[in-house]
């Protein structure tokens, strides 16, 4: 076997060709839910009306009920490359790896896929709680496009993987979540093909769990796999790729190294600077609740991009709430710009509060998060909002709404000209005594 | 990463993902190339039924045994319905078996994408697996109560003649109308959810049109003709014929029913082959 390298044809080099690919869905119909024979008839009815009478104007309107989810979207990926996908929910990023995936089909344009694509769309698909661990591995090795003899030699590695051999006949309905998991990825990341997909399987499970599949997904780059690896965890985007598409409106906006990627994602890009409206088309369609303005607010009460290291600001969210929502809490998420988490703090975090707003009525709101002076480091900053109520559901999520950024001047230690390492710098008490002299 | 790359296998498939003409059909070959799946689907659906279910294969028998000792008696007694010949219990078991295997096929078949939106909407694999694994699954439940049949032959005294090996035909007739009708239902479905409120009306009535309380005979010779496009009347007359001689089946009758079979598996294969592509964005 002659064992090229750098090989000369860059056809051969390439995993994945992106050409002018687009996805259109139609609103209402298909992204609203389904609809009912009576509504098929009647629109069949309108259609044979407004052919009957050219003047009608069903067609504008039939016209305005698309969307496209992914436009205009061209790139190539090579063999063995590992990029990252990186944009906020509904910028067209697991459209794009449906497609790919061959979930869905596209509108126009197409892609030509070089080898076995695995997906990783979500794990666990088709396990069923009433069987074994055991039946779930060749049943989701199946689906999973993985022939029965491949399963069967890999049978120990997988179980070994997920350390749950003295589980493996066991319903996996009796499985922790976390062993459930486990299992999962397990079956998933030993499908060993040319292409992997993955989408967001990190964002579940614990710290040791991720530390692990993200191992794992790292051996599989480094045998010549391409892997094409979508998260919103910014961190372990910068750990497991070198290059990254950042997505946003179905178009691709950038596509550069994983670092100048990611920060400009999260801060010049797409984060918006200081305050942060939510326009209707960004809003979540169903749900009691529905996000209007994030802003970040100076000790004078203005929108300030910049904010001082050691004066006391605030963050202010508001929202509304179409119907009553119990156990509500509204939090954010404080992120550094290179996407290292700082805090999580909700608005009722003091349980006293919390006791006093068991349901939150139908209305406006605003949730504002006071921030301490003498706290965070210099430089950029993310906020994230989240709106949930605790292990029932989560309403709104934006990971990455706004960026605002912390002068140093005056902080505690800038008397020396020096960086400090890490994302705040509080000003703790110290004391000094001689002990002997 | 241009580190050490090997040239890619001569073998490497190269799929060209793009949007799919109007009238593509169902992709037997992509369906054939994905066999194991339909086995371990099948094989799910009838590990399932029989895991936690407190008689398990019992339920296979129990079922057709307790509505063939009802019908028997309301039918068979009381009303007095005749059976061109043969004792009642043999004559409406006979019949309550293809029919349970169609309408535990087409029921669950016909729910079976919006049941499993979690893999369609998740993975790729030819959609037509979905519906096909109940209706093959259904075949285990018809196994079981098969054997019953051979008990109660043996007791009626009732013999089968070289007809017998006619059955394969009705059978695999049977499939191919759960196949048909399931791969309608499922794919319309998906678009109109009423068509899950619709299904099992639609056997109920299906269940009166076809002979199995009564023999087709009773049907007045002018509604022959129309009474056959249901293929049910095929595939229950075909068992009886085949299994002890029932009355004799006329052959232009029988090419009517079996081209409606045949005419919704191919309409159903296209109908299904068309719309499979947007399951994923609908269900």
């Amino acid at each position: 076997m002659t064992r090229q390298l750098h090989s000369p044809s860059i056809e051969s080099e390439l995993a994945i060709q992106v050409e002018d690919l687009g996805k259109r869905y139609q609103l209402g119909e298909t992204l609203g839910g389904y609809g009912t024979l009576r509504d098929a008839l009647a629109r069949t009815a309108g259609r044979a009306r407004s052919k009957l009478s050219p003047n009608s104007g069903a067609p504008a309107e039939h016209q305005a009920a698309t969307i496209w989810a992914l436009r205009h979207v061209s790139f190539n990926v090579h063999r063995g490359q590992v990029l990252g996908i990186i944009g906020r929910n509904g910028a067209g990023k697991s459209t794009l790896l449906k497609l790919l995936a061959r979930v869905t089909e596209p509108t126009e344009g197409q892609a030509r896929v070089m080898g076995r694509v695995g997906s990783l769309l979500e794990v666990g698909t088709g396990f069923h709680p009433e069987l074994s661990g055991r039946e779930n591995i060749y049943l989701n090795g199946a689906i999973l496009g993985m022939p029965r003899r491949e399963i069967q030699t890999k049978f120990d590695e997988i179980v070994g993987f997920a350390e749950i051999s003295e589980f493996i006949d066991t319903p996996v309905k009796r499985y922790s979540s976390g062993m459930y998991l486990r299992l999962a990825f397990s079956v998933a990341a030993h499908l060993d093909p040319e292409i992997l997909v993955v989408d967001e399987v990190l964002a579940v499970g614990d710290a040791e769990f991720q530390r692990k599949c993200l191992g794992k997904m790292g051996d599989v780059a480094r045998q010549g796999r391409t892997i094409l690896f979508v998260s919103h965890n910014m961190s372990a985007i910068q750990r497991l790729t070198e290059e990254c598409l950042v997505i946003d409106r179905g178009n691709v906006v950038l596509r550069a190294r994983s670092e100048e990627a990611v920060d400009f994602y999260l801060t010049a890009g797409l984060s918006q600077h200081g305050v942060k409206r939510w326009e209707a088309e960004t809003k979540p369609a169903a749900g009691p609740f529905s996000p209007m303005v994030l802003q970040v607010l100076g000790p004078e009460g203005r929108p300030a991009d910049r904010v001082s290291a050691v004066m006391p600001f605030r963050v202010e969210f508001e929202y509304s709430l179409r119907e009553a929502v119990s156990g509500l809490r509204v939090g954010i998420y404080l992120t550094t710009s290179k996407g290292e988490p700082v805090f999580t703090s909700f608005d009722t975090d003091d349980p006293e509060r919390f006791v006093q707003l068991p349901a939150r009525p139908a209305g406006r709101y605003r949730s504002t998060c006071q921030i301490p002076g003498t706290f965070l480091n210099e430089g950029r900053f993310v906020v994230g909002v989240n709106a949930s109520s605790f292990r029932i559901r989560s309403y709104f999520t934006d990971e990455y709404a706004l960026s605002f950024q912390v002068d140093g001047t005056g902080a505690p230690g800038t008397h020396w000209p020096e960086a400090r390492s890490g994302p705040v710098r509080p000003g703790l008490t110290w004391s000094v005594e001689r002990l002997e002299p | 990463m241009t580190a050490e790359i090997g040239p890619i296998p001569v073998a490497t498939p190269v799929t060209v993902i793009r949007a799919s003409r109007r009238w593509s059909g169902l992709d037997l070959k992509e369906l054939w190339r994905y066999r194991e799946l339909v086995y371990f689907l099948t094989w799910r659906d009838v590990k399932v039924r029989y895991k936690q279910s407190l008689l398990g294969a019992g339920w296979a028998i129990l079922q057709p045994l307790l509505t063939m000792i009802v019908f028997t008696i309301f039918f068979g007694r009381f009303l007095g319905v005749p059976t061109d010949g043969s004792p009642y219990p043999v004559f409406s078991y006979t019949a309550l078996l293809p029919w349970q295997l169609f309408e535990g096929g087409v029921s669950k078949a016909g729910t079976s994408l919006v049941a499993g939106r979690s893999l369609v909407t998740k993975v790729y694999f030819p959609r037509a697996a979905i519906p096909l694994a109940p209706i093959l699954a259904g075949l285990l439940d018809f196994g079981v109560a098969f054997l019953v049949l051979v008990g109660m032959m043996i007791f009626y005294g009732v013999r089968p003649g070289v007809a017998i090996f006619s059955l394969p035909v009705f059978l695999i007739l049977n499939l191919a109308f759960s196949m048909g009708l399931g791969l309608w239902l499922a794919a319309l479905n998906v678009t109109y959810r009423d068509i899950g409120y619709v299904i099992p009306f639609l056997l109920r009535l299906l269940f009166f049109l076809s002979p199995i309380t009564y023999p087709a005979s009773v049907v007045p010779a002018a509604l022959q003709p129309l009474y056959w496009l249901n293929p049910m009347v095929l595939v229950v007359e075909g068992f009886r014929w085949a299994l002890y001689g029932g009355s004799e089946i006329a052959i232009g009758l029988a090419l009517i029913s079996a081209g409606m079979a045949v005419l919704l598996l191919l309409t159903g294969m296209v109908i299904f082959g068309r719309m499979e592509r947007t399951f994923a964005d609908t269900v």
